[in-house]
């Protein structure tokens, strides 16, 4: 038989490994920083960019995108080349995908902290990395389609279908929820506003964790435990039917995260029928790949990446479980907005996407230096600080959850709440914290081990760049072979044909779900004393997104009497058709903020501002003392009010032409109201304060909610 | 609530869609050898060991 020699790239495998071992330090870092700065508020006190609402994006990014994202570009990238026997499409395509998908790391890192940030969560990153990451995204998909179009081996291996999946999918989740107005180089607003914006936000977030963090790794696990164990997958035939069942039911899931919200009902239990469904094709999944070990657990019992792998497929098994579970309403009422749901993703991406890393990064060490790994017992070790830190992360905060939620219901005979002062439901689950931050630094160390090994293990070995390899070509079909051909081979043989069926899939899924909101008038009832926010409001808003202030506190009331006895009336979707964008939020760190305005007077939240402990004691909210220092940039206020007005905000000609002196006579009052404290006067008397940024954050915090006070609804 | 009937239809299209599909590709024969890629997948072509020993052979 003739064969072809050819060489594999293994150089662009060795850059993805390194920059996941980076990231991932990078990224379980600030988390780390991100759990002590509930236990110590003031640990960074004063530093705008160390703040928390900034740099928990950061923290959720760096994870999600650098070092998950580039793990599963290090998997993608070594098991397709070998799958198909031929090297990548193109060297310089590979080249541009690793650097470009780098440089938005940095970018990020640099735009997250200093609050350039579009607010919905994963998806932070403001327009301009947006658009590069579309152009790298797709420059990776010509890639991937390049080299399965020049295969040497005919069957697609179904770890490429995943991979395939991903691809797509993502490109369309990343397009459609970030389609934004741009304001400046580093602002713009979403194009949807209130309800349908968290419609679109939840479509993309629950997909992100769908495609992102779930399918590309299934497609890594259906490649390298095969390959560890050195036996074939369990039942090839259950992991087919795994990946279309999969896609095609995790698309319609997204409304879990909005269930009891102002989402219209029909849309929630249409999520939740599809999230419980969920469960078969993950079990299905999980089950198949556990089972590719039958007969071979003495191996798990000698190899430690195999340990890491049967901790993370049985993490993607709970996490999978508990999802459908937290889809039903009543489970929901009590978890969201709770630790519980911080507990239940970290399970995911510490065990799931953690361990199925390590593990990888183990093994290709060995093969991409070839050499033995420089320490097993290491391995083992990491294996153990990494197992016991996820249950130090999780159990704690399982039970913050569900001890933060029993206690925000509960009520006297008298019909009060028991726990009126939200902080007593704070400083009851602090224990909680200072475990989880225990657990996060046993992870983090155990992660730092696999960073000494790898590199020992680069030291003692030589890396390889091209790998020499052999393989026949591939031959042409006879058309009597393909005379009695089966639907689905016929169809694996056609990449093209096989991505468009994807993406006709997941358009019938969100345009489903999302064009009826858009279109249909009905499902958002139209509230007439809902008003535009005045331009000294809109400022305030922009700088509450900028500080991240939606990582800790929700907008959204659920109508259930302990939220309306604790933040009053529930909240109504018509009431958000201003808000480009949506921030309800997604968990309550601190109380929910939507019927805030009128609540308490303009000094309280200067004093709370300044030092949220001088008015709430125990608080763990950081100080702001910048919002009182800097100067409100009013540079672009008449172009936000502009851009306003062409996303379909009613702004009439006079609050256009005048948007700077009508935000300037209300800030006067903002201060003049401030003023009456004669406290305030002796301390900031002589401070110009109606220039400063805490007078926009004000007004926007007493205009919150107030809107439907004013008259009764249609 | 007219919606929900668009989604009923819609789910049902789809379920339909996987039936005939899945039908279709059990009776073409479609799962016959559902082992082979999974065996496959399992073997190295890289000439490691060759390129290792290049030198001697060569010389």
């Amino acid at each position: 038989m003739n064969k072809e020699q050819f060489y594999y790239d293994n150089k662009i495998v060795k850059m993805f490994l390194i920059a996941t071992v980076l990231w991932g330090v990078v990224g379980m870092l600030v988390g780390l920083i991100v759990a002590f700065l509930f236990i110590f508020p003031n640990l960074l006190e004063g530093i705008p960019w160390l703040s928390f609402g900034r740099i928990r994006p950061l923290h959720t990014n760096a994870v999600i995108f650098a070092f998950v994202g580039n793990s599963i570009f290090m998997g993608i990238y070594y098991s397709m080349q070998r799958l198909l026997k031929t090297r990548m499409f193109s060297d310089a395509l590979s080249k541009i995908h690793f650097w470009g998908w780098q440089l938005i790391i940095v970018a990020a890192a640099l735009t997250l902290p200093f609050g350039i940030t579009s607010s919905k969560e994963y998806a932070e990153l403001e327009w301009p990395i947006d658009i590069a990451i579309t152009v790298i995204w797709v420059i990776m998909g010509i890639n991937m389609i390049g080299t399965i179009l020049k295969r040497r081996q005919r069957h697609i291996y179904v770890a490429i279908w995943f991979y395939l999946a991903t691809l797509i999918t993502v490109a369309v989740l990343h397009i459609f929820n970030n389609l934004e107005l741009p304001v400046s180089a580093f602002k713009s607003y979403s194009i949807y506003a209130g309800v349908q914006d968290a419609l679109v936000q939840w479509w993309y977030g629950h997909n992100a964790v769908a495609f992102f963090l779930t399918t590309p790794v299934l497609g890594l696990m259906y490649y390298f435990v095969p390959k560890v164990a050195n036996r074939p997958v369990y039942s090839y035939r259950l992991s087919i039917i795994h990946f279309w069942s999969l896609i095609f039911i995790y698309i319609w899931a997204g409304p879990h995260h909005l269930l009891y919200t102002a989402l219209p009902e029909w849309a929630q239990n249409l999520g939740t029928v599809f999230s419980v469904m969920l469960i078969f094709p993950s079990w299905g999944g999980m089950i198949n790949g556990l089972l590719t070990l039958r007969g071979a657990w003495d191996k798990v019992r000698e190899n430690p990446i195999l340990k890491f792998f049967v901790v993370a497929i049985t993490g993607y098994g709970m996490s999978t479980f508990e999802g459908p579970m937290l889809s039903f309403k009543n489970l929901n009422a009590i978890a969201h907005y709770t630790d519980w749901i911080i507990a239940h993703v970290h399970v995911g991406a510490l065990a799931w996407n953690g361990f199925m890393a390590a593990g990888i990064i183990y093994w290709l060490s060995g093969k991409l230096w070839k050499t033995e790994l420089y320490s097993k017992k290491l391995a083992n070790i990491h294996f153990w600080l990494g197992t016991l830190g996820i249950l130090f992360y999780a159990l704690p905060l399982y039970i913050a959850g569900f001890t933060q939620a029993a206690m925000w219901k509960q009520f006297n005979p008298d019909g009060t709440l028991v726990y009126g002062n939200f902080l007593e439901t704070v400083t009851q689950i602090m224990p909680m914290y200072m475990m989880r931050a225990f657990g996060g630094t046993l992870y983090l160390v155990g992660f730092l081990l696999l960073a000494y090994n790898v590199i020992q293990t680069a030291r003692a070995g030589s890396a390889v760049e091209d790998e020499l390899a052999e393989a026949a070509p591939l031959k042409e079909i006879s058309s009597s072979r393909l005379a009695g051909e089966g639907f689905h081979s016929w169809l694996e043989r056609r990449t093209i044909l096989f991505s468009l069926l994807v993406v006709v899939a997941i358009a019938i899924g969100g345009a489903i779900e999302i064009i009826p909101l858009l279109t249909v008038d009905s499902n958002i009832p139209k509230i007439t004393s809902v008003k535009p926010y005045t331009p000294l409001e809109l400022e305030g808003r922009d700088i509450y997104i900028r500080e991240g202030c939606n990582n800790c506190h929700s907008q959204m009331i659920r109508p259930f009497r302990s939220e309306v006895e604790r933040y009053g009336e529930y909240s109504k979707a018509g009431e958000f058709v201003y808000d480009f964008p949506f921030l309800w939020g997604s968990r309550r760190t601190g109380p929910d903020v939507h019927r805030v305005g009128g609540k308490y007077n303009d000094n309280w939240h200067f004093n709370h501002m300044m030092d949220p402990r001088s008015t709430s004691p125990g608080s763990i909210m950081p100080q702001y003392p910048w919002l009182i220092k800097d100067d409100l940039d009013i540079s672009l206020t008449a172009s936000k009010v502009n851009a306003m007005v062409k996303l379909g905000v009613p702004y009439t000609q006079f609050e256009l032409d005048k948007a700077v002196y009508l935000l300037k006579n209300q800030a006067m009052e903002v201060e003049k109201n401030l003023r009456q404290d004669p406290e305030f006067v002796k301390n900031y008397g002589d401070a110009n304060i109606q220039e400063k940024e805490i007078v926009a954050m004000i007004a926007y915090l007493q205009r919150l909610g107030t809107d439907i006070k004013a008259e009764p609804t249609e | 609530m007219n919606i929900i009937f668009m989604l009923i239809a819609a789910s049902l299209l789809i379920a339909v869609l996987f039936f005939v599909l899945f039908v279709k590709s059990v009776k073409s024969g479609q799962y016959d050898d559902t082992y082979t890629p999974s065996v496959r997948m399992l073997f190295d072509d890289e000439l490691v060991k060759q390129k290792k020993s290049e030198p001697k052979n060569n010389q």
